[in-house]
């Protein structure tokens, strides 16, 4: 059977122009959500994923941003092709992104239902009364007593800043959820709460998620499947089993030995040598070949292909080729 | 056993507001051994980085005894407190607003070095700087740039060659890592690492992340609305976590695999005011095991097992 996509971003690239300098920030990128999944998009800062999910609701700052070249088509539109009005027409309704900071992406002159109810009318046709209605309901369902819909941000602490940000995005059921780093700013106890309301409004409503975040601990607790960004760029994607239980790509892996190990705390970390590359200034292969332990000449000069170990996972690395990247052992003997 | 270096005795830290006594530090006392690490974990507003902060008199207690290497903190004059203060330094969180950003690299760290009269001769102190900016693993052709040419990873080393150009015997390490990138915060753990077996240093590490804490600190106490409500050894706090809150904090981590996978405990509710906090346990109101003893009666901290306290009603006998 076909997959059927309710997200799919094909050659993606976004650059920022400046004065001085070109910065890419996305680079030829690949990216599918499938219907009703939960995608994790993992990588540190300035690896891109921020821009892709601004891209996806055509949000990317012009200037200094210029989307070069790719399509991204949601429910089989492109969103790249569409002008001002449609776009405006499909943000909210099709697709909402919640940002990572609670305490700045709330109007602080504006209450609560307000804000709310705002994206409710502009895709329905309520009046101002069935829409703040509404609202309450939404506060109620992200666990906050609709009554407390007449205060302002201020008001809230920063866990319920972000159901209330949550609430904004989910008011009219969008298919698409992009939720970049949504707990980030949030304690772990109230960040437990956040993510155990996210996983069961994504199952009420069959929402289609990308969850853009650093932490490989929230990808498992709540994704189907991870795209490891670097550079601008998926290096490696699979199902949650691929990607935890079976990781190809030495970045990946690095990621992974860069945490601290619960069941050994004596075990000294392993981090990933020296720094992201400078994005206005990418090798010309493989991007991630300075700071990789494997890296050739080969690495420094030519772009890796992407070699598939399965239906479901791929990785983009010169270490494999089509015969042996069922084999994993070569990370794993260092 | 070894030198207790710092000792700290029913510290109180409160700030008066418009609304009432703020209790951010209430009545915590524990002691931390020479080289050894002591995590403090919490949420925001439990009161760790206040601790840190009273600890080296960076705000004055409310009440309370600190004794560092014998001597009692509190009693010193500005001069003596002045000198106290190249035994005991701190590495604070945003390494972006913690430097001035009109210095360079090496006059950030050769400042404290010249305030505190370390070394005189100009000559010689260039050479320390260049040794420090080695031992934190700062390039020499950083020597003069400024903090926005460069990342959180190498800020933050330059707070930590700051905070050792004193020749410290303690640090309190206030969110160290929580601004950087896994990669980058996993470099500054090991050297931070390396630094204490190189020289010695004793550690108080506050943060919120729990599976960095754990593997970093010895002994690590358990903060909650300005109280210390558990304090064990790392790997005896996560084996058999006793106070309520520490087992729902420790339940709360998200673990970056798929295998051994455990019940989540989803606690009701925030993080109360500490403003005027009533006398009695004060996380009763999310606990869900709170029984009405626990709404009037104030827990006192015991040992239950040798090394392991805890303060919790259910747990007295």
């Amino acid at each position: 059977m076909e997959k059927e996509y309710a997200l799919n971003i094909e050659d993606l690239k976004v650059v920022y122009k400046t004065q001085h300098s070109v910065v890419h920030a996305v680079n030829s990128l690949d990216l599918k959500l499938e219907k009703g999944k939960a995608l994790g998009l993992v990588g540190e800062t300035g690896a891109g994923k921020t821009t892709t999910g601004l891209a996806v609701l055509g949000l990317v700052p012009n200037p200094p941003g210029i989307v070069e070249r790719g399509s991204i088509f949601l429910n089989g539109r492109d969103v790249l092709k569409m002008n001002k009005k449609e776009l405006r027409k499909i943000r909210g309704k099709e697709v909402s992104m919640i940002f990572q900071d609670p305490m700045t992406s709330l109007n602080p002159v504006l209450t609560v239902e307000e804000q709310i109810s705002e994206v409710i009318r502009t895709h329905n046709k309520v009046n101002r009364k069935e829409a703040l209605e509404k609202a309450r309901q939404m506060l109620e369902m992200v666990g906050i007593p609709g009554e407390r819909g007449s205060e302002y941000p201020h008001q809230f602490s920063g866990g319920m800043k972000q159901r209330v940000v949550i609430a904004i995005a989910l008011a009219c059921q969008p298919d698409v959820l992009i939720a970049d780093e949504p707990t980030t700013a949030l304690d772990v106890t109230i960040q437990a709460q956040v993510l155990e309301m996210m996983k069961a409004l994504k199952e009420k409503y069959n929402t289609s998620m990308v969850m853009i975040t650093h932490d490989l601990g929230i990808v498992a607790e709540i994704c189907d499947e991870v795209s490891v960004m670097y550079a601008g760029h998926v290096v490696e994607h699979g199902t949650l089993e691929d990607i935890f239980d079976n990781t190809r790509h030495p970045y990946t892996r690095g990621l992974f030995d860069s945490l601290p190990n619960m069941e050994d705390r004596s075990q000294r970390l392993k981090p990933i040598k020296g720094l992201m590359p400078d994005p206005s200034n990418l090798p010309e292969g493989c991007a991630f070949c300075t700071r990789c332990a494997y890296a050739t000449e080969q690495c420094e000069k030519v772009k890796p292909p992407r070699f598939w170990r399965n239906d479901t996972h791929y990785v983009e690395c010169h270490l494999y080729s089509e015969n042996d990247i069922q084999k994993g052992e070569v990370l794993k003997n260092e | 056993m070894s030198k207790v270096l710092l000792e700290v005795e029913g510290l109180k830290k409160y700030f008066p507001t418009k609304k009432g006594i703020l209790h951010a530090v209430d009545d915590v006392s524990f002691t931390i051994e020479e080289g050894k690490t002591l995590g403090v974990v919490g949420e925001s507003g439990c009161g760790k980085s206040t601790t840190g902060r009273a600890i080296l008199r960076l705000l004055e207690p409310t009440a309370g005894r600190v004794t560092f290497d014998g001597v009692d903190v509190a009693g010193l004059n500005a001069e003596e407190l002045r000198k106290m203060r190249t035994k005991m330094q701190i590495i604070f969180q945003d390494p972006f607003s913690s430097l001035n950003p009109r210095m360079t690299v090496s006059q950030a760290i050769e400042e404290p070095i010249r305030l505190h009269g370390i070394i005189t001769d100009k000559k010689e102190r260039e050479e320390r700087v260049m040794e420090l900016m080695e031992t934190v693993g700062l390039a020499p052709r950083l020597y003069h740039a400024y903090p926005h040419e460069l990342d959180g990873g190498r800020r933050q080393r330059i707070g930590i060659a700051r905070a050792l150009a004193v020749n410290p015997k303690f640090i309190v390490c206030d969110e160290p890592v929580s601004a950087l990138d896994v990669s980058i915060q996993a470099q500054i753990l090991n050297l931070m690492e390396d630094l204490q077996d190189n020289l010695g240093l004793t550690y108080m590490f506050i943060t919120h992340d729990l599976s960095v804490v754990h593997h970093f600190s010895d002994d690590i106490a358990v903060m909650y609305l300005g109280k210390l409500i558990e304090k064990a050894p790392a790997d005896e706090l996560f084996a058999n976590p006793t106070h309520p809150y520490t087992e729902a904090l420790l339940s709360a981590i998200p673990i970056p695999s798929l295998h051994n996978r455990r019940e989540r405990i989803i606690m009701k509710g925030e993080i109360t005011s500490p403003i005027n906090p009533p006398k009695a346990c004060r996380f009763a109101n999310r606990c869900p095991y709170a029984t009405e003893r626990c709404f009037h009666v104030e827990p006192e901290l015991k040992e239950i097992r040798p090394g392991h306290f805890v303060s919790c009603l259910l747990r007295d006998h």
